[in-house]
């Protein structure tokens, strides 16, 4: 076989592809190599060196990590060279770096603490340089904490940043001891081309990069008599909470989560699969209305093709760096702020309750969600729409402050008005979930039938690859959609901000002309989103898609459009999609914002 | 061993005129060019000393159309100033040399990467460039020389920092494979050769690979460049036969009371007095890119240690634990022993931390650190605790 080599390591033959590394090889032999700057999202760097291993042969150690395995190669990982070097670094690190755990909000969550207690069984070894380092703390952004003094420089948030989101927001400054992460000119994260995606907070392996966490607000308000406290859970964070909570990956926690939140206080218990659902009714008409206009009206004005709009991320990427297709976007607000607009209007004045006294809170699986609450344009119900974005880790610490044993809590379900949902909601949570509920109320819109996929599963939108097409055809439409007979609607998906660069480039330069595409900010959707539990890898996002699905198919309705509380509301209260009271309360602008 | 033989090669006048020898060099092939540069035994001259004509060879073998020429002129290594004097005597020589690799190698593209404190010879060496690529296009040789300014820091002398420094990058090393003749600047099949290595490939042109192998040793042939400094009462460069002893070289140029040399600079190795006498000048015994640092007994060791681990704490590139924060740790760690707050045990910590430096750095910055900590404190122990 052409394509593998053989090597040996700790005196065991193993054979793998050319082109794996000495880690991946070792890791078929079940030899477990510490690391830290080295994480399977991002490429290669070689820089912790906690992975250094002994190669016959060669004068110094390697690094495992950024080894390629070679033919004959003669590996030791179990030297006192190697087991005093790996000592040696993880000591360094420890003295340059503030190891006051009980302190940190990652604490038992760490790899270098995990490091730490594996291979450090001494006193200090060498002399503690955390004091005299001068370390900042940049707190004024909503979503993200950056602590310098927790920083080991492994350079995963830099490389997340810039390989994996195309943001370039963090860049390493200086040099030799006063080499640190930084912004450029070295401005807080709020005032540089943050997204607030969270994307770094997920690969930081100690709690340099964390959220900022909302959760002594959200008991203040839970425990105010006066304040009336609405909870809405997000699609994503029903199916990765429990992992922060001691259960596996990929397992479906609605229920748990839908008691959890009741336990804690909350007077209801409601669901952003709602306003998902909601989203497909306000966006799939705007999609339709554009596509008239364009194609039919010959309106220019109108640009095609539509951008979804439920991620904070990919908004304020866009904000920055391709600002002149502001016009794209869909008007449509996220899920979370039409939520935020309709339980301060339509649910109060259902519920007989006055919304100055309402306490509006998300648990969403990002970061970018506590920014996106504080934008001033977010008011439209005459107050700040969502009071408090929290993220699906921070729940997860208020249970545990509770004192709940998560795991056997009995299934609940949401209150209702505004807790009803489909299983095209629930897919908004996964990468090519919004094009696929889209398409499934959009399709039976214009033509009177359901789309053309086996289970109304639109497989070709599915997936983890990082950008992906598909096209439907629409024919035998009914004579209101005619204009529209024959077309063939061309959507695109892509999720993580680097695929969204490269579909942005495509369409600039004319190489791309799609009707419709959905972004997503992270990896993988919001499954994979910067407020989710650590640590994310392909085969953890893998398995909570595979739960969103799980979730979408054991679901009773699965077209937006059949939700019966959706039916009720327009009936009440909205009237019809893009209709008045929509454009007041679910619809929103954007803002040209600066490339550096 | 060789007795201290002052040469005049490199500077030496040519008895032809300018650029001859880089034209006749044309006529010939790149395999013999190859074969030429092999024979003569030439070793780097930077001071990591990998055979020139094996580099070249392992470029020329590269399948990839496009390869490039990098000239390190990046002399940063403390106590070394000698590029300096062939950039400003004989730059013709240097892009000659580039040149004559291109030939050998297939590149079309040579970069000279100049440190950014020789700004001030830009004007000079481009007015000369103009001269070269004159010569080049009579000759139908199509190669191009672009000068890049490096901007202050000492990693952008270790190859594959450099290499991102010209792409526009923060000056960082890189992992190692790829090694530069298959993946160097801009991921192509890349010659990284010393400005005194590319000189002495034109000489090897021109006087042929036996007669430069009559200089020199076995394991050094030739004659190199010193940077003569510190206490010697000619301090300068001088060009000398590889392989004389350290004991004829301070006879030389030591002022009487040599207490210690410092060859190949802060990444080099400290030689007491007592041991002169057995230390060869070379690869087989201490190699150096130039630098040779003479103290006499007026000197404290401690301090030279001391200022060469600050140079290290900062002019390390951060990005690898071993050496960003082992350097400061040296660095406090002999402070500590000096002030007495650590016991003098300490140095025997601090030694195990230098080895680790030297086997888990990244590159070779971080990697030699050891060297001079390690020869200082061995021989010198006393002044480190008292």
């Amino acid at each position: 076989m052409a394509n593998t080599v053989n090597l040996k390591i700790d005196g065991i033959d193993v054979s793998v592809e050319a082109g794996k590394t000495v880690l991946d090889a070792a890791k078929e032999l079940n030899i477990h190599i510490p690391t830290l700057c080295y994480h399977e999202d991002l490429c290669v760097a070689g820089n912790c060196r906690v992975c250094v291993v002994e190669q016959e042969g060669a004068r110094n150690l390697v690094a495992s990590c950024a080894m390629p395995a070679q033919e004959g190669m003669v590996i030791n990982t179990n030297t006192l060279k190697v087991r005093n070097a790996r000592k040696h670094i993880v000591e360094l690190l420890l003295s340059e770096h503030n190891a006051d755990c009980t302190k940190c909000y990652k604490n038992k969550n760490c790899e270098l603490q995990d490091l730490a207690s594996d291979l450090v069984q001494t006193e200090q070894l060498y002399i503690d340089l955390v004091e005299e380092k001068e370390y900042t703390k940049d707190q004024q952004s909503p979503s993200i904490i950056k602590d310098d003094s927790r920083c080991i420089r492994c350079q995963r948030c830099v490389r997340t940043c810039n390989e994996l989101q195309h943001v370039s927001a963090l860049g390493v400054a200086y040099k030799g001891d006063h080499m640190k992460i930084s912004t450029f000119f070295e401005n807080p994260m709020y005032d540089v081309v943050c997204t607030n995606c969270g994307q770094c907070i997920n690969r930081c392996p100690t709690g340099a990069l964390i959220e900022k966490n909302y959760i002594d607000q959200v008991w203040d308000a839970i425990h105010d008599p006066e304040k009336h406290v609405i909870v809405q859970t997000a699609p994503a964070t029903r199916i990765a909470l429990g992992e922060d909570l001691g259960m596996e990956p990929g397992e479906i926690v609605t229920g748990k989560m839908a008691a959890s939140l009741r336990k804690l206080g909350f007077d209801s218990v409601l669901d952003t699969d709602f306003t998902a659902d909601l989203t497909i009714m306000e966006e799939g008409t705007e999609l339709l209305t554009r596509l008239k206009k364009a194609l039919v009206d010959g309106d220019t004005s109108v640009k095609v093709p539509m951008f979804t709009s439920c991620s904070p991320g990919w908004i304020k990427f866009i904000e920055h760096q391709y600002p002149e297709y502001l016009d794209n976007l869909s008007t449509c607000k996220s899920p979370q702020q039409m939520f935020g607009a309709l339980a301060k209007t339509y649910y109060a004045q259902k519920k007989n309750l006055d919304p100055s006294k309402i306490v509006s809170v998300s648990i969403m699986p990002c970061t970018a969600k506590k920014f996106e609450a504080a934008r001033p344009e977010m008011r439209d119900s005459g107050y700040q729409d969502v009071d408090l974005g929290i993220t699906t880790r921070e729940l997860a610490v208020m249970i545990k402050q509770a004192g709940m044993d998560f795991e056997t809590l009995p299934d609940e379900g949401f209150d209702s008005l505004m807790g009803e949902s489909t299983g095209a909601a629930v897919i908004f949570g996964a990468t090519g979930g919004v094009m696929e509920a889209a398409l499934r109320t959009a399709y039976e819109l214009v033509t009177g039938r359901e789309v053309p996929f086996e289970n109304l599963d639109i497989t070709p939108v599915r997936g983890m690859e990082g950008v992906r097409e598909a096209s439907i055809k629409l024919e035998g439409l009914l004579p209101d959609w005619s204009f529209l007979e024959g077309v063939e609607l061309k959507t695109a998906v892509a999720h993580g901000l680097t695929n969204a660069h490269q579909i942005m480039e495509a369409i600039k330069k004319g190489e791309a002309s799609y009707h419709f595409v959905e972004v997503m900010g992270c990896p993988g959707g919001c499954i994979g989103g910067g407020g989710q539990p650590i640590p994310t890898t392909p085969e953890i996002r893998k398995k909570r898609a595979e739960a969103i699905y799980r979730e979408d198919s054991g679901m009773k309705i699965r077209k937006s459009h059949e939700n019966p509380e959706i039916q009720q509301i327009y009936k009440e209260f909205l009237g019809e999609p893009l209709g008045h009271k929509s454009h007041e309360l679910l619809h929103t602008h954007y803002t040209k914002r600066k490339r550096h | 061993m060789k007795n201290v033989k002052r040469v005049d090669i490199i500077f030496g006048a040519y008895t032809q005129e300018k650029y001859k020898v880089f034209e006749q060099t044309l006529s010939k092939s790149s395999d013999q060019i190859i074969s030429e540069v092999i024979e003569s035994g030439l070793r780097g001259r930077g001071g990591a000393g990998f055979p020139t004509g094996l580099k070249w060879k392992y470029t020329a073998a590269e399948a990839d159309p496009v390869k490039y020429v990098v000239c390190n002129a990046d002399e940063g290594e403390p106590g070394t100033f000698k590029d300096r004097e062939i950039l400003t005597k004989v730059p013709r020589k240097v892009f000659s040399g580039m040149a004559i690799c291109g030939k050998a190698t297939g590149a079309k593209k040579g970069f000279l990467y100049l440190r950014g404190e020789y700004l001030y010879m830009l004007e000079n060496l481009n007015k000369e460039l103009d001269v070269f690529h004159e010569v080049a296009k009579k000759n139908n040789f199509d190669f191009t020389i672009e000068i890049v300014m490096g901007s202050g820091a000492y990693i952008c002398g270790e190859e594959s920092a450099l290499f991102e420094s010209i792409e526009g990058k923060r000056g960082e090393p890189r992992n190692k494979p790829p090694y530069p003749t298959v993946s160097g600047v801009f991921s192509k099949p890349t010659v990284i050769n010393n400005v005194e290595t590319f000189v002495n490939t034109l000489m090897i042109m021109r006087i042929g690979a036996k007669e430069f192998q009559k200089l020199g040793t076995t394991d050094s042939r030739g004659s190199k460049l010193f940077s003569v400094s510190g206490d010697t009462p000619i301090a300068g460069i001088y060009e000398l036969e590889l392989g004389m002893s350290l004991e004829d070289f301070v006879e030389e140029f030591g002022d009487g009371d040599t207490k210690a040399v410092q060859v190949g600079g802060a990444s080099g190795f400290c030689v007491p007095r007592k041991k002169f006498k057995d230390t060869i000048i070379g690869f087989e015994g201490v190699p150096t890119g130039g630098s040779m640092m003479l103290f006499n007994s007026s000197r404290s060791m401690y301090n030279v240690l001391k200022n060469y681990v600050e140079f290290f704490e900062e002019e390390s590139c951060g990005q690898c634990t071993p050496c960003r924060v082992g350097c400061q740790q040296l660095k406090k760690g002999i402070e500590a022993v000096k002030k007495g707050d650590k016991s003098a045990a300490y140095l025997n910590t601090l030694q195990k931390l230098a080895d680790t430096m030297k086997v888990a750095s990244k590159c070779g910055l971080g990697q030699s650190v050891a060297n001079s900590f390690y020869s200082i404190v061995d021989n010198f122990k006393e002044e480190m605790i008292y």
